[in-house]
């Protein structure tokens, strides 16, 4: 086990390196140019022109892909074209937000979506099964910019219940913190609640289906007890894919919510990034998104065999 | 990865921080209770803090909070001194000598000097257009003294002063000398500045907060403030410009009171606020914008005057201003390319885009041999106050008989592209629209639509002789009355060989809470000294 | 002797094949969740073939000074002719004064094809990929770390990269919508393979020396059909979010085609003002959204063996 998570770790190394490139060259064949973008609406082409310069724009690829991966391999991420200050020093600022944000959301999903798909499947077919699956379906037909102005609306405008928009950090005190994240976790999450009751819903019920579900009945279980020792944890594996793709669609989703309920995170970070071709700033985000996403991918992986001991490594 | 040792650098860097300002905050903590702050959410949000080396509107903002000017222009577009005490002018035109006021202080405590304004109008006159006009003209500078210099000319030179007194991008904003020395193809990373507010840079957050505070040793003038002339007055400690992407999200913050003021509500959305006596929408610029159409003289079809004739033909004001403002409150129909209600102002000559001729454009085409070329018109997908214009730029052309070819981009992918020669077909575009703020193109040198230099000229590239005579005559002109003749003549030369054409004027309607807000000032650019605010 | 074994095998397998397919189609009949969401999913796809005739006008037909009209507005027409007609705004009108009614019914075209287009793709791809992946040790590795890779890639991103290297249109959407799905459907198929390839008929079957692709097609395949068809439900519904979501960002499909999507993300900022741009594509939204889950239900309770086992 402890080989495999080594390798494992390794094996990113590969991992962000073709990311890396694959970015890196993405942004360079996009049309665009940051130049462009820093000179302002009334730019003149020569003024245009020494920015590009000045940025070293005008190199060969290979020569900026040279001076780029050199600058990484000793921790430097480099300059955001816009503010002048370093990516690492942009991202970190941002991080905080994010995090609060995902964890938060995971939770609340996690905590909701688990136990309405267990009784949806366990009371299968009834009326609490059609409310479980009526209550998802309607979670994601919504797209999640119009379920934020409609909570913001009804909790924030009308029962003043929670500011429109914000972010306090932590230190600012642990209330202000978690009050102004209430709306933009329950507007995030309720896609993922969606997904993850369904899929909870789906593996149980066909566990329950199984043969040693019903000897587990005959040998006189309660069904609180099978559940809870038989199906659930057969049914673990593909809900913990789902929640493991869930964490990773999150760090890229939190866009909209962000955007919606003005969070200074990263995912604004990127967007703002990719708008402006802030090459810098955007190849470092998503170097940093990639390792992310592979610790998770990792983590689920080893989840897996806990849960499944079938699985081995 | 380095981020282990990253994070641990920047806690300790946090850590340190925190050790030194606790004493100190703690002092500020009992002056705190007393402190006003002004949340304001402004158009876009602050991204490069040098105001020379980009022409963002959002820099200029910055520029004018930080940095003072030697002259301004009020609110009748008179020029007046504002750094500057006296001036004069020699009876040759050739010498300007111009004497700074009494205790001007950058931000630091040290006084400022001749040789500091040398420098920034150098710094300014290597980037901005007119700025570089107007170097053009200028044989040196001369230290007279601390507090006065000299600008010695080649020639006479109409526009001295005026360019001084440049209200928009790129403004002539004064720095000390180290600070303009930084080449102009460099950012600046030195913020001292000497206007009425200082900018915190401990507590910017790029992307989402910039804070300014008040500069104590500040001296206005003794007039009242007028745009950017006149006593600059702080009565608020400190400014947050928060930067709030969602408009939806921005108007409700207002309604809720969390933030003061809106630099750039949606006008869709200002129904809102009506009924509510507790905010106030209004305009505060009262030029506005212009919607500028542009045409590319590099390609066919509109390498050909008559084509771009047509085309001029096809389009008309109203369907734009409408589409993107909507509430005919806050736009206007103005034939005067010079903006409607300034010295220049005439409504010679361009009666051709104020309607539509959808027939005399098809008549135009065919006496062209128009032969089906597509048309590229580029459309911005995420600027509110730009998104409408290019469907209905497409869908006139399109029944005065072009092949439009209408292709969605974000905005920052169409200025990317605009500045590319290429052929539409490789790259390249046919047509795009954009809008000025009025300040920006009251006269036909810092306007960069009528440049027509071929392939110096702006985006668009139109090439004609007769343009460029008129413009360098009009720079040289020093009589106010041969200028506005020679204006109108631009005007004219500018529809009839289509340089481009003034699609409507509109303006932003800027919403505050007036409950709390007292002495909000108009202006071409957010004004926000002179503002009080009671909680 | 293996080959004989090995058919033995397998035909044990085609036989319980055949016998499932001789009532699965009594049993779909008999669904109330299939019919239903089947015959609401014809309905749109109806709605989308026959949208020229169903009384709009076209779709991308600009008219600045009937902006923002309420549904309901009426509006007297003048033909060339001097005839007139009334024209009602059932939906109203956006902020180009284009007719509503006929974008959301035009927009069930493209809003439509995405969702399906992206599902049957991504579903596709990742089960050929999580299939050989979880079934094949040495490739695994590699697989899934490109598959990390490929995840780590945020799709807005890749959505500008692909809009501006190709032009903005309804390919360069859909595959930027289904390239981000495609991981997600690989890594649910491996974990699925993972488990089966350790069951005691799989092992038989290796141990009599079946061919792989037998075995996949045989044994893997069936077992993950189940949960694929949740999936696709899913993906299917969230490309069509997803589209909006682009359209929100400004990166989508071009406003001037209508897809329910960017009707929603364009009247946003209208919503407090006039929410029908959202209010009606966002019922034929969640109408077809609901169709396609009923749909993805019932065919599962239908197709899968335990669960009739079960019923």
């Amino acid at each position: 086990m402890f080989g495999f998570i080594i390798q494992r770790l390794l094996a990113t190394i590969p991992v962000l390196g073709m990311v890396a490139v694959f970015v890196f060259l993405m942004l360079r064949l996009t049309p665009g140019d940051p130049a462009a973008v820093l000179a302002g609406d009334n730019g003149t082409p020569e003024q245009i022109e020494q920015i590009r310069q000045s940025l070293g724009l005008n190199e060969p690829l290979l020569v900026q892909l040279g001076i780029w991966v050199g600058n990484l391999l000793q921790g430097d991420f480099g300059q955001s074209y816009f503010f002048k200050k370093d990516v690492a020093e942009l991202i970190l600022l941002r991080v905080e937000p994010t995090l609060a944000l995902a964890i938060t959301t995971l939770i609340l999903t996690i905590a909701v979506a688990v136990p309405i798909g267990v009784i949806a499947a366990y009371k299968h077919g009834t009326w609490i099964d059609r409310a479980v699956m009526a209550f998802s379906v309607a979670g994601f037909s919504v797209p999640v910019f119009v379920l934020g102005y409609i909570l913001i609306y009804v909790f924030a405008m009308e029962v003043k219940l929670f500011p429109v928009q914000g972010y306090k950090e932590i230190s600012d005190g642990f209330w202000p913190f978690l009050h102004r994240l209430i709306l933009p976790s329950i507007t995030l999450s309720v896609i993922y609640i969606a997904l993850i009751a369904r899929i909870t819903r789906a593996s149980v019920l066909e566990i329950l289906g199984e043969d040693y579900i019903r000897t587990a009945y005959a040998k006189g279980l309660t069904p609180s007890t099978v559940l809870r020792k038989h199906a659930l944890r057969n049914a673990a594996v593909p809900i913990v894919t789902v929640i493991g793709i869930g964490i990773a669609l999150l760090i890229g989703g939190v866009v909209v919510t962000e955007s919606v309920y003005n969070i200074p995170g990263l995912g604004r970070l990127t967007v703002d990034a990719v708008l402006g071709r802030d090459y810098p700033t955007i190849q470092a985000v998503i170097i940093v998104f990639s390792f992310v996403y592979v610790v998770i991918n990792l983590l689920v992986d080893l989840t897996y065999s806990l849960l499944d001991p079938r699985i081995r490594y | 990865m380095n981020w282990g040792r990253l994070i641990v650098k920047n806690a300790a860097k946090t850590a340190l921080a925190a050790a030194i300002a606790l004493p100190m905050s703690i002092g500020m903590n009992a002056a705190a209770s007393a402190e006003t702050t002004l949340r304001v959410v402004m158009h876009s949000d602050l991204k490069i803090v040098d105001p020379i080396w980009t022409t963002a509107y959002m820099s200029r903002n910055y520029g004018y909070m930080v940095y003072d000017t030697l002259f301004a222009m009020d609110s009748d577009t008179t020029v007046h001194p504002q750094m500057v005490d006296t001036y004069t002018v020699s009876d040759d035109k050739l010498a300007y000598t111009l004497t700074l006021r009494d205790g001007l202080k950058w931000h630091d405590g040290a006084p400022v000097t001749s040789e500091d304004c040398i420098a920034s109008i150098k710094r300014w006159g290597s980037k901005d257009s007119m700025g570089q006009k107007l170097l053009e003209f200028v044989a040196d500078f001369t230290v007279v003294d601390d507090k006065t210099f000299t600008i010695n000319m080649k020639k006479p030179y109409g526009l001295v002063i005026a360019s001084l007194a440049k209200p928009s991008s790129n403004v002539p904003f004064m720095m000390p000398k180290r600070v303009a020395e930084t080449p102009s193809s460099d950012q600046i990373t030195d913020y001292t500045g000497s206007g009425p507010f200082v900018f915190n840079t401990e507590e910017w957050k790029p992307g989402d907060v910039a804070v300014f505070e008040k500069f104590d040793d500040y001296v206005p003038r003794s007039e009242p403030a007028s745009w950017g002339a006149g006593g600059k007055v702080v009565n608020v400690d400190r400014v947050e410009w928060i930067s709030i992407k969602d408009h939806q999200t921005a108007v409700n913050a207002l309604l809720e009171g969390e933030v003061d003021y809106l630099e750039a509500p949606p006008t869709d959305l200002l129904p809102l606020f009506e009924g509510n006596d507790d905010i106030t929408a209004k305009i505060l610029n009262p030029l506005g914008n212009q919607y500028m159409f542009r045409l590319n003289w590099l390609h066919p079809p509109f390498d050909n005057v008559k084509m771009r004739r047509a085309a001029l033909m096809a389009i008309n004001q109203v369907d734009f201003v409408q589409a993107t403002i909507g509430n005919p409150d806050y736009y206007k129909e103005c034939p005067a390319m010079f903006v409607c209600g300034t010295s220049f102002a005439s409504d010679e000559g361009t009666e051709i885009v104020m309607k539509s001729d959808i027939e005399g454009a098809k008549k135009l085409l065919e006496e062209a041999g128009y032969d089906g070329t597509p048309v590229v018109v580029m459309q911005s997908t995420d600027v509110d106050v730009l998104n409408n214009l290019g469907p209905v730029a497409a869908d006139k052309l399109k029944q005065a008989g072009f092949n439009v070819d209408l292709q969605a981009m974000d905005w920052q992918t169409l200025v990317a592209r605009r500045a590319k020669k290429e052929a539409p077909s490789e790259g390249g575009w046919n047509v795009f629209m954009t809008s000025w703020t009025a300040a920006d193109i009251l006269n036909p040198i810092s306007a960069a639509g009528y440049g027509a230099s071929c392939d110096k000229a702006w985006f668009g590239w139109p090439c004609d002789e007769k343009m460029e005579e008129l413009r360098e005559a009009f720079a040289t002109e020093t009589d106010e009355g041969k200028q506005k003749a020679l204006a109108i003549e631009i005007q004219k030369r500018a529809m009839e060989v289509v340089t481009h054409a003034h699609a409507g004027q509109w303006y932003q309607v800027p919403a505050w809470r007036s409950d709390k807000l007292s002495g909000v000032l108009g202006g071409p650019f957010p004004i926000f000294w002179n503002i009080a605010k009671s909680e | 002797m293996t080959e004989g074994t090995e058919n033995l095998v397998d035909a044990a397998a085609s036989a319980d094949a055949s016998s499932r397919r001789a009532t699965v189609w009594e049993q779909l009949v008999r669904n109330t969740s299939v019919m239903v969401g089947g015959a609401i999913m014809a309905l749109m796809v109806l709605i989308a073939i026959c949208a020229p005739l169903l009384g709009t006008m076209d779709p991308s037909d600009i008219d600045p000074a009937w902006r923002n009209k309420k549904p309901g507005t009426e509006r007297t027409l003048t033909a060339d002719d001097g005839t007139q007609s009334t024209w009602v705004y059932l939906m109203g009108t956006d902020t180009l004064g284009r007719d509503t009614y006929s974008r959301v019914i035009y927009g069930a075209q493209v809003s439509l094809a995405v969702g399906l287009i992206v599902a049957v793709l991504s579903l596709a791809i990742g089960l050929v990929v999580g299939m050989v992946s979880g079934y094949i040790r040495w490739l695994d590795g590699i697989v899934m770390r490109v598959m990390d890779g490929l995840m780590a890639i945020p799709g807005i991103l890749l959505a500008i990269a692909l809009v501006s290297l190709a032009d903005a249109g309804l390919v360069t959407v859909i595959l930027a919508i289904t390239i981000p799905e495609i991981p997600r459907v690989v890594r649910l198929v491996r974990s699925i393979v993972l488990s089966i390839r350790e069951e005691p008929y799989v092992e038989a079957a290796i141990s009599v020396g079946t061919r792989l692709h037998l075995i996949l097609i045989r044994h893997v395949l069936p077992n993950t059909i189940a949960p694929l068809i949740v999936q696709g439900t899913y993906i299917c519904a969230s490309a069509i979010l997803v589209e909006a979501i682009l359209s929100f960002l400004g990166v989508g499909i071009p406003p001037e085609t209508p897809t329910w999507g960017n009707i929603m993300a364009e009247g946003r900022i209208l919503f407090r003002v006039f929410p029908h741009n959202i209010l009606f594509p966002g019922i034929f939204l969640a109408i077809t959204v609901l169709a396609v889950n009923m749909l993805g239900d019932g065919l599962r309770d239908t197709l899968d063996p335990r669960m009739r086992k079960r019923l």
